[in-house]
């Protein structure tokens, strides 16, 4: 592309930059009317000829802007090319790939991996919550006034130290209530989702805020399985909670893990840039983290309309087990590797 | 002596970013300016409250026809969330890259390194929306409503808002935590039209002849001046800067400023044009002039 175009006719433009519009304009135009179809639906509203002509365009329009910056001194001009260059580089390089098929492609790989590549925080964040839980039914074994400095009143709804087996019993197996029970899944659903989507977030904080989320998560479920189990009625409890418990604790597991992940990026960042170690971390644990809130999705459902309508313990120990093993199969089953680009995680 | 205190003048900050595409051409990033950027957010968040009161009202009034609180409770809690979380993330995965807010500002969400903006990007960048404001300001707002807050929680809770959504303002690059830990950050991307070619403009009338010394006045900075000046066609900045030329020049006023201008214009910008042809780029009116 030539910007001396020959201008020796009479009454020629005076100034270069004239010609050279008059010789690319319809070009930029072209170029421009693609882009906004592109961005106003999508890259199946070009025709053949369209899609074959884009990048052609696009290197010619590129090229004009460097030679527009270098001879032409009409800002207008330049500016116009600027944009029109941004414009189109986004469109071609940095668009992400249509919802669908992101969508699958995290169903399939990006969901599993994300989980997978975390199992070492998932460890230590089991054995922190097995700790807590542990601490928690022993100190309320011991002493159960520590029960009250664990578990806020609101939570407890009359389970405490004080209640009779009766009451306890009743709260395990009771079928009333039962009209709200799917609201009632949806408000636990949306409360536990944005819970981890905190314990997430906070994890930059050199991963404190979401070991602490995780112990004192332990110590509740701790003291009250001691407290159920003083009246013997421990093995219904842990029953009734394992319906939806395996899935929810699994989750608040991969959540504090994903927290954790970026905490250590932060702070010991190895051989990259500190921002660049937490761009990392943050970018391969938030598929993990979106597949968290669905599995939050699943927890609600069951705890929601299985918790009190199926009533005997073995079908409960049966469904919370059935669970957790789907879960574990999904995320740690080997398989076949497939192309890296499915969700473009790891770049 | 110098005064040892005098602050050191340094180039003006600019948002122009060096980005350079795999053709090798730096296409000069505008990035989003804070202002751009909280006016874009203040208009998602309005989108978002006029939806959830439009919708709120409008299961209220189900409520009242049919009478079932479960069906209307699910749907008025999980459309809630979904609005909340999902708003800025489905709408950033998008070919546009941007909530409606922005653009309507002319904004659009790419990866800093140029590649594709990945989906786990943009949830990253709005998951960490939920720590920056929502978390202290729904603590505080829940305390409150209960009566237990007191001055320190108040004063904790917006100071830690505070820092993160000021923090934008503390970087060269306009980052939030979410865009530093998401790899993205915030450009300008607008769509805008060719400008008429001030040059050709009245190609077919006979033009004024300026003198060499006339055109030796100004260089490209002052010739860029002039092009703004008549590109947005005021006329009292017109009248001023035709007056201060024809001064400067000692040219008589012939009436007609709109056309002395753009004539001026052409020659000016065909002389310094033939300049910058030769290798002699006259910055601005201080630079020697051109022989």
């Amino acid at each position: 592309m030539s910007a001396l175009i020959d201008g020796s006719a009479a009454g020629a433009p005076l100034v270069n930059a004239s010609r050279f519009r008059a010789a690319h304009e319809a070009e930029w135009e072209r170029l421009d009317g693609l882009l906004t179809r592109m961005e106003k639906r999508s890259v199946r509203a070009l025709d053949d000829d369209d899609i074959l002509a884009l990048p052609l365009l696009y290197r010619s329009t590129l090229s004009a802007l460097s030679v527009a910056r270098e001879t032409s001194l009409d800002r207008a001009l330049v500016t116009y090319l600027e944009q029109l260059c941004t414009r189109a580089y986004f469109q071609l390089y940095g668009v992400p790939t249509s919802l669908a098929r992101q969508i699958v492609g995290f169903l399939t790989t990006g969901w599993p991996q994300a989980v997978q590549a975390l199992w070492r925080e998932t460890l230590a964040c089991l054995i922190l919550t097995a700790l807590g839980v542990l601490a928690g039914y022993m100190l309320v074994a011991s002493d159960p006034s520590w029960y009250y400095s664990i578990i806020p009143d609101g939570m407890a709804q009359g389970r405490d130290p004080a209640a009779t087996q009766q009451t306890l019993r009743e709260t395990i197996y009771s079928k009333d209530g039962e009209g709200m029970l799917a609201a009632f899944a949806a408000f636990l659903f949306t409360h536990n989702a944005q819970v981890s989507i905190f314990a997430f977030a906070l994890g930059f904080a050199f991963a404190v805020p979401s070991v602490l989320l995780l112990i004192y998560n332990g110590l509740t479920m701790g003291a009250m399985i001691a407290v159920f189990a003083k009246k013997g009625l421990g093995l219904g409890f842990v029953g009734w909670l394992s319906i939806h418990g395996t899935t929810e604790m699994f989750a608040i597991i991969i959540s504090g893990a994903a927290g954790m992940r970026i905490g250590t990026a932060v702070a010991f960042p190895g051989r990259l840039d500190r921002t660049e170690a937490a761009v990392r971390a943050g970018r391969s644990t938030a598929s993990a983290m979106m597949g968290v809130v669905c599995m939050l999705l699943v927890a609600g459902l069951l705890e929601g309309i299985g918790r009190q309508t199926v009533q005997s313990d073995a079908m409960r120990y049966g469904i919370g087990l059935a669970a957790l093993a789907g879960w574990l199969c999904y995320y740690y089953l080997p398989r076949r590797k497939e192309a890296p680009d499915a969700l473009a995680l790891s770049r | 002596m110098r005064w040892p205190f005098r602050a050191r003048r340094s180039a003006p900050a600019t948002l122009r970013r060096t980005f350079v595409t795999p053709e090798g051409v730096d296409l000069r990033l505008e990035l989003g300016s804070a202002g751009a950027r909280a006016a874009a957010f203040m208009v998602d968040a309005f989108i978002i409250l006029a939806i959830l009161i439009a919708g709120t009202i409008a299961i209220a009034f189900l409520y009242r026809a049919s009478g079932s609180t479960q069906i209307l409770g699910i749907l008025w809690l999980v459309g809630f969330f979904v609005l909340r979380n999902g708003w800025f993330i489905l709408f950033e995965m998008g070919r546009r890259g941007a909530t409606p807010g922005k653009r309507l500002l002319g904004l659009r969400v790419v990866a800093r390194d140029g590649g594709r903006l990945t989906g786990a990007a943009v949830a990253v960048r709005n998951a960490m929306r939920e720590i920056e404001g929502f978390l202290p300001l729904s603590f505080l707002a829940a305390q409150t409503s209960q009566g237990v807050a007191d001055s320190f929680l108040t004063i904790f809770a917006l100071l830690w808002s505070g820092i993160f959504l000021l923090f934008p303002l503390f970087n060269r690059d306009r980052l939030r935590v979410g865009d530093l830990l998401g790899g993205t950050w915030v450009v300008q991307d607008v769509r805008g039209r060719l400008g008429v070619d001030l040059a050709a403009l009245s190609a077919e009338k006979p033009r004024r002849v300026f003198s060499e010394a006339a055109l030796d006045l100004y260089g490209i900075y002052e010739l860029q001046t002039l092009e703004d000046v008549l590109r947005k066609g005021r006329a009292d900045a017109i009248a001023t800067v035709a007056g201060a030329i024809r001064r400067k020049a000692g040219l008589p006023d012939d009436g007609d400023d709109f056309d002395f201008l753009s004539d001026y214009y052409a020659a000016l910008c065909a002389r310094l044009e033939r300049g910058v042809m030769v290798g002699r780029r006259r910055i601005d009116k201080y630079a020697a002039a051109s022989r």
